[in-house]
Formats: C-alpha cells, structure tokens, sequence
C-alpha cells in the first residue's frame, strides 16, 4: 500500500517549475521504479514508466499523462540584494506579496515576495493591487552575497509548507498537479495485483503550465492507442460557484468537451457508476487545459479521456484538495485500464 | 571608553541559542490583541524564577519588578507589547468556510493565498482566492476585498472553531543567513530583549517591566501598566519597519526609508504619537557613541508605540522608544538582521547600567 499523504508531502517538498522539472522528476522516478516494468526521460524530460499489460502481442497501449512541471516565477533583474520577478505559468499577481518562496540560486536560498510601500511605487498603484514588475523577493541576505549566489533567470518556487486541514483535506503550493501523479502511482500500484492486457505508459509529462512540450512529444514517441489525462479541475469554493466548479471532496471530475472522445466519456462514466465511484460530468466547452489540448492532436490523433480531482484556489500556494478524490481518481483509472480488452479499441467509435 | 563603561560592556546579555530559542517560540505563538494568553505564558514562566514582584492585571499586562541595590534609584519603566496583529473569525458558513475580521493593521493585499492557525489549538485553515483562471484582466484590476476572503478549514471541521476564535499567519520561524525571518517579529523582539534585561537587570535601578497588551488596537495596556508602575522614565522597546527598498523606477532616491537594516537600534526623537524627551535622547545617543554601539536614528514621522500612551499618564512621565528595524511588519513574515537586535540590548543595557538620578534632574531641557 502506497503511503498518500507521504508520497504527497514528498512531492511537494521537491520544486520542478516548468522546463526545470529534474528534482520532482527524480522523486516520481523512486516512486515509480518498483511499480514499472523499465523507466526513461524523454527529450524534453517527461518521465515514462511503462508497466507491461499480459495481453498476446501485439499489445495495445494506453497513456496515463500527468503533469509534473509546477508554476511559479523566474528572477529578472537583481538590485541592492533584492530581485525582480516574473510568473512561469498563470499567476494572479494579486496573491504574491507576503508568498514564502525559495530561490534556487547556486544554493537554495529562502526568501519571501515582498510589496513595497505606496511611496516607493508609481502614484497610479495608490492602495489597488501592484503588478508583478513592482515586486521583489528577499531572501535576508547582503547585496553581495546576493550577487554571489543568484543569477538572472534563476527559478522561485513557492515555500509555503503544506497543511492538513480537516476531512482529509490537503492544502498546499503545487497540488496542481502533483495530485494526479499521486492518483497515477495509486493506479500503478492497483495494477501490481490485476492481470490486464494492454501496456500501460505512465508519463509525468513536463512543461504543461507554460508550452504543452511534453505532452505533444510523448505521445508521439509512445504512440498509444488512447490517453487518459489527469489534472486538477476546478471545485466549488470561495470565487468559485458556478458550471465550471464542481463539489469538492465529492467524486472524480469526468471531463466533457471537444478535447474528449465522446466513447471514452462514456465508457468511463459507465465504469464510474459500476463500480459506485463518487463523479461527476465536468464541462468544457472549448478547450480542456490540460495535456489533452496536445495529446489529441499528436500525429494521425489519439482519443483522449480527462479525468479532474477537483481543487479549490487553483494557482495559489494553498490550492486545497480531497485525498478521498485522489483515491477515488487512481481507482477509477486502474479498474478502467484492467478491464480493457484486446479489443476495447472497437468500442472507441464515433456513433453513426 | 572608560573603565566602568569597559565593565559594563563585559557584562552585556549575550545572544545565544537559548535566545534564539526563545524569540523562536515566541513568535510561533499566537497573541491576538486581546488574547495574548500564549504569549504571557512564556512570558511568566521566563520572569517568574527571577522577578522580585510579578502580577496580571485587569488588562492582562505582566507586570514584573527587579529592585536594583542602591541607595538612590531611578524607577525605570520598560514596556514591550506581547500583542501581534491577526484575525477574528467572526462567522461560520458551510463547507468548513469561515468569515473573519482584521485584528490591527493589515493591508487586505497581504492575504490571499495564506496559510493560518485558529485557536488555541492552532487549528490549520487557508485564505484562498479564485483562481486566476476564472478571473477577468478587469477584475485584476482590483484588490479583492475581505469580505469577500474566507478562512477554509476543510469540509469536516464540525464545531472546533467558533466566532470569536482568534487566528495568525501561520508562518514558522526561521534564520535566513543574517536575518531572521518570523512572523510578529513586531514585537516579540521587544519581549524577548526586555526578559533579558529582566535576567540580567543592572542593579542601580529599579526595572518596572510591563510585558503590554492590546498595542495594536490603540496603545491601552500600556496606559494602566503606566499608571500602576508610576515610574520616573520609560522606555517602549518595539520593532519598526525597515523600509530600505529601492524606488519603483530605479531613479530616485528612497528617502523616505525610516530605518535600515544592519544600521543598529532605532532611536526615536518624534513620532505620530510621541515627542521623546531629550533628556532621553541624548543619552542614548551618547551611550551608543561611548559604548561604539552602531545606531540609528528613526526617520521622524508617522506610527507609534507604548511610549504614546505612557508618557501622557499621571502628571507625565518622561518616555522614549527605541526598536529593532524589522522590514514587511504587518504582513506573513517579518525580514530582520540578528545584529541589529544583538545591538539594541547591547544599547538598552548599557544605557541602563549608567542611569543616575542626574538624567531626569532639573526640568525637560533641549
């Protein structure tokens, strides 16, 4: 039995900002190692671990995508020991001051990102919320240790220590989208004691916050029949109320839009109500925002399914999540993949 | 530097581990103004061993007494606020979601995002905000209001946390290299200077120390601390903001700073809420020069401390602030230099060791 809240607390505790994915990459790749049948890093350093299916060869494949890149901000200019920043990934400005990050300089350095006082800004910020350019991190040091130790382009990461909240509530920086590769290595572990026929590709891809880089080069090097995409969906909350929500701590988000083959949704909808799992239909009307945007469209096309753990204060460093929906999330895909047929292909079809 | 004052110099509180420790716990715990129970534990179970008198008054201050030996001595007040800004949960919604009030002086932009403790079991919960993606480049356009921030402390909190529950960022301290980083730095670095004077309280004084509470809702502790004390001179030992950043546009000059970090205790001549005596400042001054103590000396202007309340109590009292420079007070975390606040007890003790009833002769004198 996989240890959760550890193998989270673990996760967290690495940073792995988009394109700079080497620490968190080296966690998933322990974690997976005795699950998987062999492991590799992909060009643009998405991890792959592929657990080999029992099904007569040639076996078909399918693709868990999780994405293991985190958002967070890059130093842009140092001045009197104190740097300027900008995001990596969507960041609302207006929840930086005050943020406990880490600068990864030639050591990692903690600091915190701080707002200057109203006279030290442009008259226009007056009490309203101050843009990124205007703030700084301090990581406590003199200026010319500072000089020493931190570089331009240099990457910040958040530092906020995870907290359990009550009902097995998790918050947290990065949960987005440590969590779905938790409910990928609960999969993987799930299917140690199952037969199933098809290989299954674990990737934790890179770069989703920022360029889609990984999973639009993965797929292409694993070539898989379909692709479950796992990510984080929105969960009702403060801010946060209407159709793009769903409850939180309440079931498995079932994504539903273009970027899902309609045979999928419904097949995993079924598996879902077999098998009593808590789910619910999460619309997307447009695109899916997650690694399925890419997924789908690598080479001739690959059907694609989205599952979403639900999660409040998405892009903060408190994003607050169920590890019931992380449960429920690494069930649903280990019981949908082990009952997948040699033929389960045929029922992937456009309805005619 | 004279002999006397070379001994004095030899016998300066030092700040080790166990001081470290100690300010360590104190920032950790919480002490909303108005419950400021943690903190006086601490605070009781440091003094206690080695005061002479020691007793809670009405408001919860700490007053504690440590009588010098002379025959001759001056009645020396030292007043150090135990109280932090924070929250008060002021209403329960469903879903673990809880609406709160700002306790102090908090810039609303400060919390979202935030991590937080409640209650005396320090119960954690989180400020969230909508996520951005849901959000317009309108709407980000504008702070987000508290009333529209709520402390989530997850779906199954049931009855633990009730209005009237206190809450504090939920920052941990920590050494940055030089620095320190805590929250309530402001002012659990004036606490923890003044239970060192307290150990090591030079004997040609009485040192009245008032360990205060409600400072950040309008100076009130100190007044009856003040009253009950009715001492010859006080000093309000606090941490003020450091605003020493550059300007936005890289060009001008910041003069408006305050004070610098590394540049030593800040010495007050006048504040929004006190004109110090200069009696007082004068031999502050001196000392640090004597003693070869780095000093500064506080930006006049704006904020206030104790010293607002104490030095217009009974018929006045001659009173004077001196405070660790700490920048970003009010917010998560405070940053602050170790240095600065070794030099401030060095300063505090040494001024204190040369007090005589001479200082206060005569009449409040240029």
């Amino acid at each position: 039995m996989i240890d959760l809240m550890a193998l989270l607390n673990k996760m967290l505790s690495a940073s792995g900002l988009s394109g700079f994915e080497g620490p968190i990459r080296e966690i998933i790749h322990e974690a997976w190692e005795p699950l998987t049948d062999e492991l590799s890093v992909s060009k643009i350093g998405s991890l792959h671990g592929l657990k080999v299916g029992q099904g007569e060869v040639p076996r078909r494949r399918v693709l868990i995508s999780a994405h293991m890149d985190a958002i967070g901000m890059m130093v842009t200019h140092i001045q009197d020991g104190l740097m300027r920043i900008t995001e990596v990934g969507g960041i609302d400005h207006r929840i930086l001051p005050g943020q406990l990050v880490t600068v990864h300089g030639r050591e990692a350095l903690p600091g915190m990102v701080i707002q200057p006082p109203a006279y030290l800004l442009p008259e226009s910020v007056g009490d309203g919320p101050i843009e990124m350019k205007y703030l700084f991190v301090d990581v406590g040091l003199r200026p010319d240790v500072v000089n020493e130790k931190v570089r331009v382009g240099d990457t910040v990461s958040f530092a906020q220590a995870p907290l359990e909240l009550s009902g097995e509530a998790l918050a947290g920086h990065t949960l987005d989208n440590r969590v779905s590769v938790a409910a990928t290595t609960l999969c993987l572990d799930a299917l140690q004691n199952r037969l199933h026929d098809w290989d299954v590709w674990a990737v934790a891809s890179a770069q989703e916050e920022e360029t889609l880089g990984g999973a639009l080069t993965s797929p292409f090097d694993l070539r898989p029949d379909m692709a479950i995409v796992i990510d984080v969906c929105f969960a009702q909350g403060p801010g946060s109320s209407d159709w793009r929500s769903i409850p939180f701590g309440e079931g498995v988000g079932l994504g539903y839009g273009p970027n899902i083959h309609p045979a999928l949704y419904q097949a995993f909808e079924e598996k879902a109500k077999s098998l009593e799992i808590p789910h619910h239909r999460d619309l997307m009307p447009k695109m899916s925002g997650t690694d399925a945007m890419a997924i789908q469209i690598v080479a001739e096309g690959i059907p694609c399914m989205v599952l979403g753990i639900p999660l409040r204060y998405m892009h903060t460093p408190v994003e607050t999540v169920s590890l019931k929906d992380i449960r429920r999330a690494g069930r649903l895909m280990a019981e949908f993949i082990a009952d997948l047929k040699p033929d389960a292909l045929d029922q992937i079809q456009w309805e005619e | 530097m004279t002999e006397k004052l070379e001994k004095t110099t030899q016998k300066v509180p030092q700040i080790g581990t166990s001081q470290i420790d100690l300010l360590e716990r104190l920032c950790n715990a919480t002490a909303v103004s108005g419950d400021e129970h943690e903190v006086r534990q601490i605070v009781l179970e440091e003094i206690k061993p080695i005061a002479d008198d020691i007793k809670v008054d009405a408001l919860g201050n700490v007053l504690a007494t440590k009588l010098g030996r002379g025959e001759v001595r001056v009645r020396v007040m030292l007043a150090a606020h135990m109280d932090e800004i924070g929250f008060m949960i002021v209403k329960k919604h469903d879903d673990g979601l809880f609406e709160f009030d700002r306790v102090g002086g908090i810039d609303e932009r400060q919390l979202p995002g935030k991590s937080v403790l409640v209650g005396r079991e320090h119960l954690p919960g989180v400020i969230g905000a909508k996520p951005i993606h849901m959000t317009t480049a309108d709407e980000r356009k504008n702070k987000i209001e508290v009333s529209a921030m709520r402390i989530d402390l997850g779906p199954e909190i049931g009855d633990k946390v009730k209005p009237g529950d206190r809450a504090t960022f939920a920052t941990r301290f920590e050494i940055l290299g030089p620095s320190i980083r805590a929250k309530a730095l402001d002012n659990r670095f004036g606490v923890a200077t003044l239970i060192e004077l307290c150990k090591h309280a030079p004997d040609n004084i009485d040192l009245l120390a008032a360990f205060t509470v409600q400072e950040e809702v309008g100076l009130r502790g100190a007044r009856v601390a003040a009253y009950t004390f009715d001492p010859h001179m006080a000093i309000a030992i606090d941490s003020t903001p450091a605003y020493d950043l550059p300007h936005w546009d890289d060009e001008d000059e910041n003069d408006r700073y305050n004070t610098r970090l590394d540049a030593g205790p800040a010495i007050y001549v006048m504040d929004s809420a006190t004109i110090a005596d200069r009696r007082l400042v004068n031999w502050l001054l001196e000392t640090a020069q004597d003693a070869g103590i780095p000093y500064q000396l506080r930006q006049p202007g704006g904020g206030g401390t104790d010293a607002g309340a104490i030095h217009k109590t009974r018929t006045g009292i001659p009173s004077i602030s001196v405070s660790v420079p700490a920048r970003y007070a009010h917010s998560a975390a405070s940053i602050a230099r170790r240095d600065d606040w070794v030099n401030t007890l060095r300063l505090l003790y040494t001024a204190l060791s040369r007090v005589t009833p001479e200082l206060l002769a005569g009449e409040r004198r240029d």
